[in-house]
C-alpha cells in the first residue's frame, strides 16, 4: 500500500521545515524507518524518517523548498504500484494538507498553555528524554483534555493504544510515573507538593500584578578571587579539558540546588513540582535568539564533565543540531553574558522553571576588605524567582550558599 | 419477596390493571382460551370474561385497528401478538394510525394503547420468525418503546405502559418468559424513559436492554474473573424515550462504551447511542465505541450458525478487550 510521506513537526513548535537535503532519491527502496531527509526545523536540522516501505515513487519538495507541516511531500509505494491517484491529488492542490485536521487541534492543545521561549514541550516536556513523537499525534479524546487539563505535550508521549494511539493510561502514567530516565537508582526523580493555601494566594496575587510568572530579582556581589585561583591551577593541567567561570558556576549552582531543593522546582498550576535531580538549562545564544541545551544530573557531574559536555552542547546548539530532549526538561537556568562586559542584568525565567541565574562579568573591582580599600575580581549575579514558588528569604538563602561556594571553591568536594 | 418467571409477572400486571381500570382489556390470537400462546394471559379470561379478553381471528392489521380504534374512544386496549414477526402486517396501523392520530388531530385525539410480545430471536425459528424490530418502531416519532429484561421490569413497565397516554411498543422475548426474577406483592411501577444500572463498575460501560441484559451480565462476569475489568451494566428499559443521561453519566465515568442489541448493526439502535455519546460525552472518550449486534445477516435456522450470529458475552468480552487496550 502506497504511503504519503509527509512534513512532520520535528520539534514541538515547528510549523514548517526546510528540506536541507534528501538522503534518498526517487526511485530508490527505502525500509520502514530509514531517513528520507535532512529537514531544517524553526530550531535545529532533523532527520525524516520513512513510515512505511518499498520504493521512493514521488517527491514533490526539492532541496531548499519550505513547506507547511502536513504537507505531502513525498509517494512511497512498491514499485510497480499504481499511484496515479495520490499523484493526481497532490498535483491538484500543489502540496495536499492533510485531512484529518489533527494538525490544527494537536497544536492547540499545547499552545497557549505553553507560553515558555524554549520549553514549548511544556512541564512535562522531555524531562523523560523521550523521543518526540513525529507529525500527527494520535489520542482519544479524553486524553487530549487531560493532556492539556495537566499540561502534558502530547508528542512526548508513547502511545500505547492501537497504532499508536495515546490514551488515557498513556498521559497519566507520563503526568505521575517515574520520567527520568538518567535517575540515578535513588528512585523517583522529585516530589509534588500540593499547594497550601497561602502559597495559592501569593501564587494568585502575584500572577494578578505583575504577570503570568510573577517575577523577582536578587543581586549579590561575588569575590572570585579564589574561584579565579582554583580555575587557573586547573587549566594548569596538562591534557585537562579547559574549565571556564561559567562551568565552575554550573557546578556550583547545581550544587546549592541540591542543599536548596525549594529553588529546583517546577510550578505546575495547581501544585509545585520538587526535583531531586538537578537539570541546569544553560542559555547559549545562536545566530537566530538563543536556546537553552540542559546539563542533566549536574550535580552528579566533575567539572570536567559538565565542561565536556556543556562545550559539546553549544557547540552543538550553534550548529542547531540539538535534538528537543536536549534542549527541554531543565530544573533551574543559568544566562551568563560575563563574556560581554555586562557587569549585572535580569534574566527572564523559563517556565516552568521557578528560577534563573543571570551571570556577570567578572572583573577587578575596588572593595573594602576589612576596612582598606582594595582591588579583587568581583562577579555580580541577579537571581529571578518566580514568587509563586520561591519567597524572598528562600532565594536569599540559595544565592548566600552560591556565594560561600565560589567564595570558597573548595566546597565544591563537600 | 417472591420469585416468579417473566411470564408471571405480565400476567400479573394486566391483572392488576384491568382490575384497577375497566377500560383495559385484552385482545389477540388465543389470548382467551387458550390463555395466550405463551401463557401470559393464563386466568384473564375466567376473571374478566370475553368482553375484556378478545380472542380474535389471524387478522393482525385488523385488530390493529379495532384497538386504535378502541382507544379513539377511550377505552385502554392491550393487543397481543403473537410474535412481533407476525406484526409486520399490523405495523400500517401502528406507525400510521396509533403514532400520529394525537398529532394530526391537533393533540384532540390521545391514543392509550399497548402492543405488546415477543421478538427478536427465540430458538431455530428462522429468517421469518427471529427478528428484532426494535430499532424499527423507536424510529417512529409518536410511539413510547419499551423493552423489560427482567420480571420486576417487566411487570412495572407494563403497568406504567397501560397506564400511559401514547401508543407503547412493548417488546417481550420468547427466551425471557421463563427467566425468574424477585418481584414484590402489590402495587409498584416503574417509569418509562429510565434506564437502570444493572451493575455498578468502573472500566467500561455496557449499554443493552432486554435479552443482551443476560448477555452483558456474563460478559461483565468474564471480564471481572479474567481481567480484572469492571463493567458497568446500563439496562435501558425504555428505547423511546431514551434515557441519555443515564448513559452519558455512566460513559463520562468509564471513558469507554460497548453497546449491544440483538437486532442488526445498520441503522439500529446502538447507532443511535454512539451518535449521543459521540455528541454529549466526546472529551470522555478513552477509546471508540464499539457495538456487538446481530450478524448482518437473516437469522440463519441452523443452529450453529443462529448462535454465531447473535450477540454473545464472548464477543463482548473480546469487543471489551479491544477498547480497554488489553489486546
Amino acid at each position: 500500500m502506497a504511503t504519503k510521506v509527509y512534513m512532520e513537526a520535528l520539534s514541538p513548535t515547528m510549523e514548517e521545515g526546510r528540506i536541507v537535503k534528501w538522503l534518498k532519491q526517487e526511485e530508490e527502496p527505502v525500509m520502514d524507518g530509514d531517513v528520507l531527509a535532512e529537514v531544517e526545523t524553526d530550531k535545529a536540522i532533523m532527520e525524516l524518517q520513512a513510515r512505511g516501505e518499498g520504493t521512493l515513487r514521488k517527491v514533490f519538495a526539492t532541496e531548499g523548498d519550505t513547506v507547511e507541516v502536513g504537507t505531502v511531500i513525498g509517494v512511497i509505494a512498491a514499485a510497480d504500484e499504481d499511484i496515479g491517484e495520490i499523484l493526481a491529488t497532490v498535483g491538484a492542490t500543489e502540496g495536499e494538507r492533510r485531512a484529518d485536521g489533527d494538525v490544527g487541534p494537536e497544536r492547540a492543545a499545547s499552545g497557549p498553555d505553553t507560553a515558555a521561549p524554549v520549553a514549548v514541550a511544556g512541564p512535562h516536556g522531555a524531562a523523560a528524554g523521550a523521543p518526540m513523537q513525529r507529525g500527527r499525534v494520535k489520542a482519544s479524546p479524553l486524553a487530549r483534555r487531560l493532556a492539556k487539563e495537566r499540561q502534558v505535550d502530547l508528542r512526548v508521549i508513547q502511545g500505547t493504544g492501537p497504532g499508536g494511539r495515546v490514551v488515557r493510561r498513556d498521559v497519566e502514567s507520563a503526568v505521575s510515573g517515574p520520567r527520568h530516565v538518567h535517575a540515578p537508582a535513588t528512585g523517583a526523580g522529585y516530589e509534588d507538593a500540593p499547594l497550601s493555601q497561602i502559597r495559592k494566594t501569593i501564587a494568585n496575587r502575584l500572577s494578578q500584578s505583575i504577570g503570568p510568572v510573577p517575577h523577582f530579582f536578587l543581586t549579590s556581589e561575588i569575590d572570585m578571587e579564589r574561584t579565579a585561583e582554583a580555575r587557573d591551577e586547573l587549566n594548569n593541567v596538562p591534557d585537562a579539558p579547559r574549565i571556564s567561570y561559567n562551568d565552575i558556576i554550573i557546578k556550583v549552582v547545581a550544587q546549592a540546588l541540591r542543599q536548596h531543593p525549594e529553588c529546583n522546582a517546577w510550578w505546575q498550576d495547581n501544585y509545585i513540582r520538587y526535583f531531586n535531580e538537578v537539570h541546569i538549562s544553560v542559555a547559549v545564544s545562536v545566530e537566530e535568539g538563543l536556546i537553552t541545551p540542559v546539563l542533566r544530573n549536574a550535580h552528579l557531574k566533575s567539572l570536567r564533565e559538565i565542561a565536556a559536555e556543556g562545550r559539546e552542547l553549544a557547540q552543538r546548539a550553534r550548529e542547531r543540531k540539538l535534538k528537543p530532549e536536549e534542549y527541554t526538561g531543565g530544573t533551574f537556568s543559568i544566562s551568563n553574558l560575563g563574556m560581554f562586559d555586562v557587569d549585572q542584568f535580569t534574566a527572564v525565567i523559563n517556565p516552568p522553571e521557578a528560577g534563573i541565574l543571570a551571570v556577570g562579568s567578572v572583573a577587578d573591582r575596588p572593595v573594602a576588605v576589612e576596612g582598606t580599600m582594595t582591588v579583587r575580581k568581583r562577579m555580580r549575579v541577579t537571581m529571578s524567582c518566580d514568587h509563586r514558588v520561591i519567597d524572598g528569604a528562600t532565594g536569599a538563602r540559595f544565592l548566600q550558599t552560591v556565594k560561600r561556594m565560589l567564595e570558597n571553591p573548595l566546597a565544591i568536594v563537600w | 419477596m417472591p420469585t416468579i418467571t417473566y411470564r408471571d409477572a405480565l400476567n400479573q400486571a394486566l391483572k392488576e390493571e384491568m382490575e384497577r381500570d375497566a377500560n383495559v382489556f385484552l385482545m389477540g390470537e388465543e389470548v382467551g382460551v387458550y390463555q395466550g400462546a405463551y401463557k401470559v394471559s393464563r386466568g384473564l379470561l375466567d376473571a374478566f370474561g370475553e368482553d375484556r379478553v378478545v380472542d380474535t381471528p389471524i387478522t393482525e392489521l385488523g385488530f390493529a385497528g379495532v384497538g386504535i380504534g378502541a382507544a379513539m374512544v377511550g377505552l385502554r386496549p392491550v393487543i397481543e401478538f403473537m410474535t412481533w414477526n407476525f406484526a409486520l402486517l399490523a405495523i400500517d396501523q401502528i406507525v400510521n394510525s396509533a403514532a400520529k392520530m394525537l398529532y394530526m388531530s391537533g393533540g384532540q385525539i390521545p391514543i392509550p394503547i399497548v402492543f405488546r410480545g415477543p421478538g427478536g430471536a427465540a430458538l431455530q425459528l428462522a429468517a421469518q420468525h427471529s427478528q428484532a424490530f426494535d430499532s424499527w418502531y423507536a424510529h417512529v416519532p409518536g410511539l413510547k418503546v419499551v423493552a423489560p429484561a427482567t420480571p420486576y421490569d417487566a411487570k412495572g413497565l407494563l403497568k406504567s405502559a397501560i397506564r400511559d397516554e401514547n401508543p407503547v411498543v412493548f417488546l417481550e422475548g420468547e427466551m425471557m418468559y421463563n427467566a425468574k426474577g424477585e418481584v414484590p406483592e402489590g402495587e409498584y411501577t416503574v417509569p418509562l424513559g429510565e434506564a437502570d444500572v444493572k451493575l455498578e463498575g468502573s472500566d467500561v460501560t455496557l449499554v443493552c436492554h432486554a435479552k443482551t441484559v443476560t448477555v452483558a451480565q456474563r460478559a461483565a462476569q468474564q471480564l471481572a474473573e479474567e481481567c480484572g475489568i469492571a463493567a458497568e451494566i446500563v439496562d435501558l428499559r425504555t428505547i423511546r424515550p431514551l434515557d441519555t443521561d443515564a448513559i452519558i453519566r455512566s460513559v463520562a465515568k468509564t471513558n469507554r462504551c460497548v453497546v449491544v442489541e440483538e437486532g442488526w448493526p445498520f441503522c439500529g439502535i446502538g447507532a443511535q447511542i454512539v451518535d449521543y455519546i459521540q455528541l454529549y460525552a466526546f472529551d470522555h472518550l478513552d477509546a471508540p465505541v464499539l457495538r456487538v449486534t446481530q450478524a448482518d445477516v437473516p437469522i440463519p435456522y441452523n443452529k450453529r450458525l443462529e448462535k454465531a450470529a447473535k450477540p454473545s458475552p464472548e464477543r463482548v468480552v473480546e469487543a471489551v478487550k479491544q477498547i480497554t487496550y488489553l489486546d
